[in-house]
């Protein structure tokens, strides 16, 4: 099937669950014709441009909560638009990804505008509370802007984790769904960020790429769901427990990317323990180690 | 029950009173204003709420509920000192006569702009958070102050049950309050590039809430909203006016020129970002529901202030 014409995306916008009034905006503010539109060009690029491959859809829950807790690639948020596609377009019904928007985002004209008619809320740990009671399907990237920061040698490595999102999981017993999102490194291949232009335009940074402009080049980008992680707790616990249920779900995220960059690679798959396995052997905090590690673990 | 309004000349006002009266309550009024025809047994009192007379009213009539509407809302109404008096020395005085003249139950109608306009805040607000912009919308500060003060009756006064009710915005047939005034004219502006949502409800619906508290005689904080909010482009579309998107740095100039209605500076805030308020704790506590949804209200608003097309 041809995916990405405006009627195909028209329909499948008619399915999502949510409850749009009469003039097609549900009390978040999505918009049915932003959603659509949005979602025309993000298919484009899903499709046709970055020909992305999913595994492991079938992890992102049909209805209900969820936290899709996954890694950043790439200088751009590409990695949150091709999430977003993904549970659009190879999901029965469609669903619509929330994610966490940086705060400054909100202050940019039209910016503002397109992620809250899309349903892309400012990262404040009240949205993602409202979002998870009112079972949406939310979106987290744990490193925060630092991960979108990483510079092309460190693309496939994940920086520390934030440690709101187990907390929010607890509480609002929502399964994590951990994912890895692999080629946006190569997609906008960062050399360096400046952080001094960055301050007079009101962002965390501006990616540099060996042709100047962070453009993406047409790099086949992977996605890897992985099951969903039920943590039992009521989001009280002390802060090493809480740590402890971080560095669950990040090994099995770079545990994920290990597993996908092999894919990527050709090369024969291991098992998830073996994987799991291997990153856990690592001494340091960068998967950046532990992938090579991993890989070498399993080279025929 | 009898039942005294400060500021009962007002569109809400008087609907409030006409409706507790209907339901059986003896009601009076006070207010600066006239009210050409209030129906049968409504008395309303010319005086000043912080002057002698208003006092000797509490102290003959000693009303068991009093609903304190006697504020100004509406940003181009008098210097900001006079706003200062009314909003704020008016409050007090309701607060101190109430605590002296043994009122059971004291309600103050408050506004969901207490809670500010920001890039960074919640799009729902709920009771308990601070107020915030006042920096860049000091307008707002009279109005704010009056909110925290009926609030502290709380504490300072544990025998008078306070209601402070933080209502969006109103929006029907009559044209009262601040969004409709906003939406008067042919050309609504707006801020390029941004579409916030906005958050009404029917007078109808203001008053059916109004007069809920009443009965349940609530005690606390509590957000008033109606059904779900809409982005400004929608609301101004369904109203038959038509949005005049104008750059930043150009917007302040162009205020109160070429039809568009005149705004403070720090109103521009509001135009950027919503102030959306969760009122699940009043629905929970009163059993209010709005009767008339978002449509309906804009209909109806645009059905009685219809722009005429050249």
């Amino acid at each position: 099937m041809f995916w990405g014409t405006h009627d195909d995306i028209g329909r499948r916008v008619e399915r999502l669950e949510i409850p749009f009034n009469d003039l097609g905006v549900d009390h978040y503010g999505i918009s049915k014709p932003h959603v659509r539109q949005l979602l025309t060009a993000l298919c484009w690029l899903y499709r046709h441009y970055f020909r992305v491959r999913v595994h492991g859809i079938e992890h992102v829950p049909r209805r209900g909560r969820g936290m899709l807790i996954g890694n950043h690639s790439g200088g751009l948020p590409l990695d949150g638009g091709m999430v977003i596609a993904s549970a659009f377009l190879e999901m029965d019904p469609p669903r619509l990804v929330q994610g966490m928007v940086e705060k400054f985002f909100n202050r940019l004209p039209f910016a503002s505008q397109w992620t809250s008619r899309t349903g892309q809320l400012t990262g404040l740990p009240e949205h993602a509370a409202r979002l998870l009671e009112d079972d949406r399907l939310l979106m987290v990237f744990p490193e925060g802007a630092k991960g979108t920061a990483k510079l092309y040698p460190a693309r496939n490595s994940l920086v520390e984790f934030g440690t709101g999102f187990v907390r929010l999981a607890l509480k609002t017993r929502a399964p994590i769904v951990p994912f890895a999102f692999l080629g946006g490194g190569e997609a906008i291949p960062t050399v360096v960020n400046l952080y001094g232009l960055a301050k007079l335009l009101g962002t965390p940074y501006v990616p540099i790429t060996p042709y100047l402009l962070p453009l993406p080049l047409p790099v086949r980008l992977d996605i890897h769901y992985g099951a969903p992680i039920w943590l039992q707790g009521t989001g009280n616990e002390d802060d090493e427990i809480i740590a402890s249920h971080v560095a669950e779900v990040r090994r099995t995220i770079a545990a994920l990317i290990a597993r996908t960059q092999r894919m990527r690679r050709g090369w024969p798959e291991l098992g998830r323990a073996d994987l799991i396995r291997s990153v856990q052997d690592r001494p340091g905090p960068s998967t950046g180690e532990a992938e090579g590690r991993a890989d070498q673990g399993g080279r025929p | 029950m009898k039942i005294l309004i400060p500021g009962i000349c007002g569109r809400i006002g008087q609907l409030v009173a006409t409706e507790l009266k209907a339901q059986g309550h003896e009601v009076w009024g006070i207010d600066r204003r006239t009210w050409l025809d209030p129906p049968e047994g409504i008395v309303v009192h010319h005086v000043d709420l912080r002057k002698r007379a208003a006092e000797d009213l509490f102290r003959r009539l000693r009303p068991e509920v009093v609903i304190h509407m006697a504020t100004v809302s509406h940003l181009a109404a008098g210097s900001e000192e006079q706003r200062y008096r009314i909003n704020l020395e008016g409050t007090r005085a309701v607060f101190d006569y109430c605590q002296a003249y043994g009122v059971a139950h004291a309600i103050f109608l408050g506004r969901h702009t207490y809670y500010g306009a920001a890039a960074d805040a919640p799009l729902y607000h709920l009771e308990n958070e601070p107020p915030r912009g006042l920096d860049s919308f000091p307008e707002l500060a009279d109005l704010v102050s009056a909110d925290l003060y009926a609030g502290s009756a709380l504490w300072r006064c544990p025998e008078l049950v306070t209601t402070v009710l933080r209502m969006c915005y109103t929006l029907g047939p009559t044209g009262h309050g601040t969004l409709a005034g906003f939406l008067r004219g042919a050309y609504v502006p707006s801020v390029l590039g941004f579409d916030p949502l906005y958050q009404f409800m029917h007078e109808r619906d203001v008053v059916a809430a109004i007069c809920l508290a009443v009965s349940a005689r609530l005690r606390g904080v509590y957000n008033v909203a109606g059904p779900q909010p809409v982005p400004l482009s929608l609301v101004v579309r369904q109203t038959g006016r038509t949005l005049v998107p104008l750059p930043e740095p150009l917007f302040a100039w162009a205020l109160g020129r070429f039809g568009l209605p005149a705004l403070p500076r720090g109103a521009l805030g509001h135009l950027k970002f919503p102030v959306v308020i969760d009122s699940s704790a009043f629905c929970r506590a009163t059993g209010f529901a709005p009767r008339i949804d978002e449509m309906r209200a804009l209909q109806q608003f645009a059905a009685a202030f219809p722009i005429e097309k050249r």
